[in-house]
């Protein structure tokens, strides 16, 4: 399935009434099966264009248009950056929640939802509780729980943002495997350069608040990649080709911050 | 020239630690039974009049005779009838009613003054209207010990189901749960601790209204028995009677921390 956003536009009310506007008219197109990686400083509405691709938003103006056959399949699933699992449910209950709010059987859903859970390299915790896992096995329920519901297009926004340096290179392969596996359609918010990289068919840059689409980088290494790339000067180069792109928006950003004490 | 350098040395060595947790239960157990000990001294040799503090053993003994002839299993029964209901029925339409203004604006804006209004009444004030509604029979006192447990539950669920993590509730909607589905997947059971807290100030309600309308209006009951014996000076009968409600008020906060334990699943406890 293909998502193209058309010219979308959204401007948030604040309470005293002022409109601020988040996104000033997104044009962006990803293909079926295609990683495409969204960087932007922070506060550039990123986040804010899956929230409307997820349909949990509505833009202001403009519109997301999906276009292929979802076979019955659910348009989108997220995954959360601080991971939003339900704390009173098992892992395995967690992953099946998608299936059981869509009316699937208990039996059908809690065999769908253990394969997934054997899938992202869970097995064995099963029926164990949130709390009782680390930061990196939470996100793999997360990333579970959104695929078990079989997405058209899967959306993950800053999922490793919440984790540590070394879990998060982890988590990074894992999604590459799992991608590699499923070949779905992601759009996959990041602030971290080499993450969308290693991750994406093509990264997308947005300028600071409001966002619009800045540059678009189609990432030259081939598939299936690994880990060695990271160490290819190559890799590095391309990386700061794009914090090159990105470096100023992201001091305007930070210094717009300073000048009127809002957070950007 | 000489030039002089100064140098500290800070050197932190290895020593015992105290243990942490404190006094352990063979304290708090002295100190219960320190102050039935002192007790017990003061009314044998302190010359104060029976009437007036009759030592613990005299209260144990009333106890076992109230037990022993069946008035302890009248009254507690009575009183129990009572609680139970005015409970059951309170958090029931406290839960009701909470749920409905949580996440209807409409139920909302139609509930909060009147709670608002309501909440502030001494619930024991009303028991003389009830009375004149219901009569002086059981309905009367079931009424208002439902509404003293009502408030507690129903603030708890208002509060609980709107301190949901948003975060949750979009991740129930972006994996297709329905408004429905929500509150009740999601919103309710995100509220279950706090709408415990609510059960048990409820519990303790009903505890107090019991006790209350009992010695205002009633011919049984552990209240309508500390009246009667208070009355006929009849004081180890009185005490006896108030520690009775004192078990009764520790089994309620345990069997509610146990019935916690049970339903609220998924957090360190």
């Amino acid at each position: 399935m293909q998502v193209r956003f058309e010219s979308v536009h959204k401007t948030y009310r604040r309470r005293d009434g002022i409109e601020v506007p988040a996104l000033a008219g997104v044009d962006l197109a990803v293909a079926s099966s295609e990683f495409v990686s969204l960087v932007g400083p922070s506060g550039c509405g990123k986040s804010t264009l899956l929230l409307i691709a997820a349909g949990l938003i509505p833009p202001s103006s403009g519109r997301v248009v999906f276009e292929g056959d979802a076979g019955g399949r659910p348009r989108t699933a997220v995954v959360f950056q601080e991971f939003a699992l339900f704390p009173w449910r098992t892992v395995l209950d967690n992953v099946a929640f998608g299936l059981e709010v869509r009316g699937v059987g208990r039996a059908e859903r809690l065999e769908r939802a253990a394969a997934l859970v054997r899938q992202v390299g869970l097995s064995g915790f099963e029926s164990r509780y949130p709390y009782e896992l680390s930061g990196g096995m939470r996100q793999r329920v997360g990333i579970a729980r959104a695929l078990c519901v079989d997405p058209a297009v899967l959306l993950m926004d800053e999922p490793l943002s919440a984790l540590d340096a070394q879990t998060r290179q982890l988590l990074q392969e894992d999604i590459l495997r799992l991608w590699e596996a499923t070949r779905k359609t992601v759009l996959y918010v990041t602030h971290n350069i080499q993450e969308a990289v290693f991750l994406s068919d093509r990264v997308v840059v947005m300028s600071r608040r409001p966002g619009r689409v800045r540059e678009v980088l189609p990432v030259p290494f081939p598939r299936p990649r690994t880990e060695a790339l990271l160490a290819d000067p190559e890799f590095g180069r391309f990386c700061h080709r794009i914090w090159s792109s990105l470096k100023e928006e992201a001091r305007a950003a930070l210094e717009e911050t300073h000048g009127d004490g809002s957070p950007a | 020239m000489a030039t002089e350098v100064r140098r500290d040395v800070v050197v932190l060595e290895a020593r015992a630690e105290r243990a942490e947790g404190g006094w352990g239960p063979a304290v708090r157990a002295a100190s219960l039974a320190g102050v039935v000990a002192a007790w017990e001294l003061a009314a044998r040799l302190g010359g104060i009049p029976s009437v007036f503090l009759p030592p613990p053993t005299a209260v144990a003994a009333e106890l076992l005779g109230m037990a022993t002839g069946g008035e302890l299993w009248r009254s507690l029964q009575a009183s129990l009838v009572r609680i139970v209901l005015g409970f059951l029925v309170g958090t029931g339409v406290g839960v009701v009613v909470g749920t409905l203004a949580a996440v209807s604006p409409l139920a909302e804006a139609v509930v909060d003054p009147l709670i608002a209004a309501t909440y502030p009444i001494p619930k024991i004030a009303l028991l003389p209207l009830l009375v004149l509604w219901l009569g002086i029979g059981e309905a009367s006192k079931v009424a208002v010990i439902a509404i003293g447990a009502f408030f507690p539950v129903a603030v708890g669920a208002m509060a609980g189901i709107r301190g949901t993590d948003p975060q949750l509730v979009r991740a129930a909607v972006s994996l297709g749960a329905s408004p429905f589905q929500v509150v009740t997947k999601v919103r309710l059971p995100a509220a279950l601790p706090v709408m415990f807290a609510g059960f048990r100030l409820a519990a303790g309600m009903s505890l107090l209204l019991v006790v209350s309308a009992e010695m205002i209006a009633a011919a049984e009951g552990i209240g309508f028995t500390i009246l009667h014996a208070g009355d006929l000076m009849q004081t180890p009968k009185l005490l006896a009677a108030i520690v009775v409600l004192s078990a009764l008020g520790v089994l309620s906060t345990w069997g509610l921390q146990a019935l916690e334990r049970r339903v609220v699943r998924g957090r360190a406890h």
